[in-house]
C-alpha cells in the first residue's frame, strides 16, 4: 500500500507558497537568465586552473614522469592520493540518488541532480591520475582487454588494478546514464520554454524528444528503480576495490582487512561534504534555498557526523591492531610512522584525526548542523581531513620499507604535481560552472512528483487524513486509482 | 506514418484527472495517451496499460554480462594464455568477482538503457508532435483519438464537463520523424485529413 502522506514530523522538502509552473520557473530561471559576473569570474579560474593542468600534464608527458618528485621508495605519492580521494568524492552523488532512492528519502530530489552531476565530474578528474601515472600516456589502451598482435597476451584479470579498471569505468558509464535519463523530462521542460531557435534546436536534441507520455514515465520510473538497484552495489563495490588496491598487497598499514568498509564510508564522508560545499553556493547564488533547505543540510550533516565516526573507529580499530598484532612492522608503522607525532610525516596523520575524526563531532549539536556558514566552513574541513588520509595511508606505508637503506623522507611535490591537482580542481568547476549553467541543478519533475506531498503548502491538507484511522485512511486511499 | 485527429483535454490537478479518465475510458472513448510533467503514480493503471517488463530485459542483460565475463576470463586464463603464478590454479573464480560484477551491472545498465531509449523512441534527433508545450510544465494532458463516428463536439462538450480547463481539436503525426524543434516541419503537403 502506498501511504500517500508524508508525517507532519517532517520538515517540508519544498517552502513557500508553490504551484507547479512556480517549481519550473524558479529552477529553470539561472540557466535562462545570462549569467551573473560572479559566474563568469569563476569559470574564468576553472579555465585558468584548467589550463595550468594542462601544460603541467604537457611536461608530464614529454618529459616523463620524473616531472614528479617521486621516488624508488615513495612510487605512489600526490596522484595516487588525488585518485583516491576524487573517487571518495565521486561516491556521494550515486549514494544520494540510489540508496536514498530504494530507501524512499523524498528528501533526495532537491539534491541528486547537482550530487550526480559532481559525481560524474569527480570520477572524470580520478581518472586522469592513474591514466597519467602510466608514464606512457599513449598506450594506456593496454590496459584494456582486447585480441592483440603481441602474441596471446592479456591483462592480468587477478589484478587488483584491472579491478579498478573495470570498476572505475562501469561507475562512470553507470553513473553517466543515470544522470542522463534522470535529465531527459527535465530538458524536455527547457524546450517547451525555449525562447529562441538556438535553445529550442539544441535542447530538443538534447532531450531525445522527449513528451511525458504515461507509459514513457511507467518505463522511466521502473529504469531509474533498476538503476538505483544496480547502481547500490556498484558504489559500494568500486571504493571496495580501491580499497583492494592497497589491502590485496603486503606493505604494513595497507595489508588489512578493515580497508573496504573503511574507505567506503571515507567515501561517503568526503563526497557528502563536497556535496555541501557546492549546494551552500548554488542554493545562494541561483536562490534555491526554497528547494535546497536547511533541512536538507540538516540531514546531509547527520550523514556526515556518522560517516565521520564510522572513519574514526577505523582510525582507532588500525591502531589497535597495530599493537594486538605483535607484528613488528605492522606495530612500526601504525604508532611510529603516523601515530607519533614527531615522525616525519606523524602532522599528515593528526592533520587528519584532527579534520576527519574531533572536528565533525560539533554535528551532534542541531544547532551547528543547521547552520551554513559552519558546514561550508566544515564541509572544507573534511575534504582537507580526507586528502590527508590518502596520503597518510600512501606515503607513510611507503617511506620506510622492510630495507632502510631506502627509506626515503623527502618526499614534496614538484610545481608540475601540484599543477596536475590544480588542474583537475579546474576540470572538475569548469563543468561544474558549465553544467549550472546549462542544465537544470534541481530535478523538476522530482520535485513536482513531491511537492503535494512535502511541500509546505500542502502539508496542512494531510493533517486530517492523520488524524483518521489507519483502517478508514487504507480502505479509502489504498485503491483510490 | 499516419496522421490522425485527435481531442486533446488539459487538467491541472490529479484530483480532477483521475476521475476524469475513468469517465473518458467508461464513456468507451480511446485515450491515446496522458501527457504528465512528472511521473504521476496509478496512473498507467488507470489508463489501463500493463506493468512494463523493462526490469526483465535488465535481468537478461546483467545475466549476459556475467556469461560474457566468465566465459571470456575463463577462457583467456585457461586456454588462450595459461599463466603459471606461483603454481596457483588457472581457473582463479575468486579473483575473478569483482570483474564479473561490474560487467554484470555494466551490462544491465547499458542495455536497459537503450532497450528504454528504444521502446520509448527517444535518442538525439528525434522529433514527436507535442500536443500542448504545458504538458512538460504544468498540464496533465489527455489526448483522445477519434475515430470516424467521433462527435468531436460532444466531445469536447465531455471533457470540460469532466474538469478539463483547456480543450483542443488537432490533426497530428502519431509516430515520431526525424527532425529539429526549431523547424515547423511541413510532413503532410499532400494529403491533408480534414477537420
Amino acid at each position: 500500500m502506498h501511504i500517500k502522506y508524508e508525517s507532519q514530523l517532517r520538515e517540508p522538502l519544498v517552502y513557500g507558497e508553490k504551484n507547479f509552473h512556480q517549481v519550473t520557473e524558479d529552477i529553470l530561471r539561472p540557466i535562462e537568465v545570462k549569467p551573473s559576473r560572479l559566474w563568469y569570474i569563476g569559470f574564468f579560474i576553472a579555465v585558468t586552473l584548467l589550463l595550468f593542468g594542462v601544460f603541467s600534464l604537457y611536461r608530464e608527458v614529454t618529459y616523463g614522469i620524473g616531472q614528479w618528485n617521486l621516488n624508488k621508495t615513495i612510487g605512489w605519492g600526490w596522484d595516487i592520493t588525488n585518485f583516491v580521494w576524487w573517487v571518495g568524492i565521486g561516491h556521494a552523488g550515486t549514494l544520494i540518488s540510489a540508496v536514498l532512492l530504494l530507501f524512499r528519502q523524498g528528501w533526495r530530489t532537491g539534491v541528486n541532480r547537482a550530487a550526480e552531476a559532481m559525481t560524474i565530474f569527480a570520477v572524470m578528474c580520478a581518472g586522469q591520475f592513474p591514466i597519467f601515472h602510466m608514464g606512457r600516456v599513449w598506450l594506456a589502451f593496454f590496459i584494456m582487454p582486447y585480441p592483440n598482435s603481441r602474441g596471446p597476451l592479456w591483462v592480468n584479470f587477478n589484478s587488483p588494478l584491472l579491478w579498478d579498471v573495470f570498476a572505475i569505468s562501469t561507475y562512470f558509464t553507470v553513473s553517466l546514464l543515470f544522470w542522463y535519463s534522470g535529465l531527459l523530462p527535465d530538458l524536455a521542460t527547457v524546450r517547451d520554454r525555449a525562447f529562441t531557435k538556438l535553445r529550442q534546436k539544441l535542447y530538443g536534441i538534447a532531450s531525445f524528444g522527449w513528451t511525458g507520455s504515461t507509459k514513457h514515465w511507467q518505463r522511466h520510473e521502473s529504469l531509474s528503480l533498476v538503476l538505483a538497484g544496480l547502481s547500490t552495489p556498484l558504489v559500494l563495490s568500486v571504493h571496495t576495490i580501491v580499497s583492494f588496491d592497497f589491502a590485496t598487497s603486503v606493505i604494513p598499514g595497507w595489508h588489512t582487512t578493515i580497508f573496504p568498509p573503511y574507505f567506503v564510508a571515507g567515501a561517503i564522508f568526503s563526497g557528502f561534504a563536497m556535496v555541501q560545499s557546492l549546494l551552500i553556493v548554488v542554493r545562494k547564488v541561483f536562490g534555491l534555498t526554497d528547494y535546497i533547505t536547511i533541512g536538507h543540510i540538516d540531514l546531509m550533516n547527520k550523514v556526515i557526523v556518522l560517516t565521520g565516526s564510522i572513519v574514526g573507529i577505523a582510525y582507532l580499530t588500525e591502531l589497535f591492531m597495530g599493537w594486538y598484532s605483535q607484528n613488528k612492522y605492522e606495530g612500526y608503522t601504525f604508532w611510529y610512522s603516523r601515530a607519533y607525532l614527531f615522525s616525519p610525516y606523524g602532522w599528515s596523520y593528526w592533520g587528519m584525526m584532527a579534520c576527519n575524526v574531533l572536528s565533525p563531532q560539533i554535528f551532534w549539536s542541531r544547532k551547528m548542523r543547521r547552520n551554513v556558514f559552519v558546514t561550508f566552513f566544515m564541509s572544507i574541513i573534511v575534504n582537507i581531513g580526507m586528502w590527508f588520509e590518502r596520503f597518510v595511508i600512501i606515503v607513510t606505508s611507503l617511506y620506510r620499507d622492510y630495507l632502510p637503506s631506502s627509506w626515503s623522507v623527502y618526499y614534496s611535490p614538484s610545481i608540475w604535481e601540484v599543477g596536475f591537482y590544480l588542474g583537475t580542481f579546474g576540470l572538475f568547476f569548469t563543468c561544474f560552472f558549465l553544467f549550472a549553467k546549462y542544465f537544470p541543478v534541481i530535478a523538476v519533475a522530482e520535485i513536482k512528483y513531491v511537492l503535494k506531498r512535502s511541500g509546505e503548502s500542502f502539508k496542512p491538507e494531510f493533517e486530517k487524513l492523520e488524524a483518521e484511522p489507519l483502517d478508514k485512511f487504507v480502505h479509502d486511499n489504498a485503491h483510490a486509482h | 506514418m499516419a496522421q490522425k485527429k485527435f481531442v486533446v483535454g488539459c487538467f491541472d490537478e490529479e484530483k480532477v484527472l483521475f476521475p476524469a479518465v475513468k469517465q473518458v475510458r467508461t464513456a468507451g472513448y480511446k485515450i491515446k495517451d496522458v501527457y504528465t510533467p512528472f511521473a504521476v503514480h496509478g496512473l498507467d493503471h488507470a489508463l489501463g496499460m500493463r506493468e512494463t517488463s523493462l526490469h526483465t530485459a535488465g535481468f537478461i542483460y546483467g545475466i549476459t554480462g556475467t556469461a560474457t565475463a566468465v566465459s571470456a576470463i575463463s577462457w583467456i586464463f585457461t586456454k588462450d594464455w595459461p599463466l603459471n603464478i606461483g603454481g596457483k590454479p588457472h581457473f582463479a573464480l575468486p579473483a575473478w568477482i569483482p570483474i564479473i560484477f561490474e560487467l554484470t551491472v555494466l551490462f544491465a545498465a547499458v542495455g536497459m538503457v537503450m532497450t528504454f531509449c528504444w521502446l520509448c523512441q527517444l535518442a538525439p534527433g528525434v522529433k514527436k508532435h507535442h500536443f500542448h508545450k504545458r504538458a512538460t510544465d504544468d498540464l496533465f494532458v489527455m489526448v483522445i483519438e477519434c475515430s470516424d463516428k467521433t462527435n468531436t463536439d460532444d466531445l469536447v462538450a465531455f471533457l470540460k464537463s469532466n474538469g478539463a480547463i483547456e480543450t483542443d481539436v488537432q490533426v497530428a503525426e502519431e509516430e515520431w520523424w526525424f527532425g529539429t524543434y526549431d523547424k515547423q516541419d511541413d510532413l503532410y503537403n499532400t494529403k491533408q485529413v480534414a477537420l
